[in-house]
């Protein structure tokens, strides 16, 4: 299934055609989680802090779905 | 955007307002004068300030605890005041859900009197993520502190530290004629529900003016 990702300041790096903040496609096997998201990209899952699907704060676990929208946040703080 | 300036999601058109500002144009002097006067002028409603200070990052419908933050420090809208956003979403110090009221007039009390402290003694505010976190940490901040000014404070010192100076900002507020009526939100937060979690901020004026009445 395809999803569409943002992967959000210093995870930016896990991806050489990959800028922070900018969406990108990616394709998963079905009922892939945000685990198995991250680890196909390669980011160590305690680099990721925070992961939101279409929206709302969703743990590692989640089972993705066609077309979600997904963007991970590594920990950070700010305004 | 709100008042059809430009569309909203117009991203390369807010970068040429910008430009205005540098122009000195009549627009750009407008916009140079910040949110609040912007949105008087175009006589729009939803401008998301307190106290004239534009909010930063986070929305006080979806993280109620920095919601009461923006509305009572004497800074105006400023998360650093008061950084409840760690425990409401990044389970620092503890995890409490952003979209519920219950005890987060107390928790910007407390984060606000921390960063009070923390502000004063001549720290970086970040030292608040692990010493939050970590107890010989807090104690290890309290320690370095009587190491170097030769005071013997304990965490009781802190809070009430933290609370005299918090005092005396809102003390040089009211004197300037700002006083708990510039304690809200924007009206249109209190009535209109967010998306996605579709809340409204729904604290009231009573546990706003607590914050500072309990200090």
């Amino acid at each position: 299934m395809r999803v569409i990702v943002k992967l959000f300041a210093s995870l930016a790096r896990f991806s050489s055609s990959i800028q922070s903040g900018v969406p990108f496609e990616m394709n998963l096997p079905a009922s892939a989680t945000v685990h198995d998201l991250v680890t196909q990209l390669g980011i160590p899952s305690e680099e990721t802090k925070i992961s939101f699907v279409n929206g709302l704060i969703r743990d590692l676990d989640w089972v993705l779905q066609q077309g979600d929208e997904v963007g991970i946040f590594p920990p950070i703080g700010g305004g | 955007m709100q008042a059809g300036v430009i569309p909203f999601g117009d991203g390369k058109g807010a970068i040429k307002l910008i430009h205005e500002i540098g122009k000195g144009t009549p627009l750009g002097r407008i916009l140079a004068s910040g949110t609040d006067v912007t949105g008087k002028i175009y006589g729009v409603t939803h401008v998301p300030t307190v106290k004239g200070q534009s909010m930063p990052a986070y929305e006080p419908r979806a993280v109620k605890g920095i919601g009461i933050t923006y509305a009572t420090t004497t800074m105006g809208a400023d998360h650093t005041a008061g950084y409840t956003i760690a425990p409401e979403i990044l389970g620092v110090a503890g995890k409490v859900d952003p979209l519920s009221p219950e005890g987060k007039a107390a928790l910007s009390r407390g984060f606000q009197t921390a960063t009070a402290f923390i502000d004063s003694s001549g720290h970086c505010l970040f030292i608040a993520f692990p010493i939050l976190d970590i107890a010989s940490g807090y104690q290890g901040m309290i320690d370095e502190c009587n190491g170097v000014f030769g005071t013997n404070w304990t965490a009781d010192d802190v809070g009430a530290y933290g609370a005299a100076v918090l005092k005396k900002e809102r003390a040089f507020n009211e004197a300037a004629g700002i006083g708990k009526e510039a304690d809200r939100v924007p009206e249109f937060m209190k009535t209109e529900p967010l998306p996605p979690h579709n809340q409204i901020f729904d604290i009231s004026d009573e546990a706003l003016d607590s914050v500072f009445k309990q200090l």
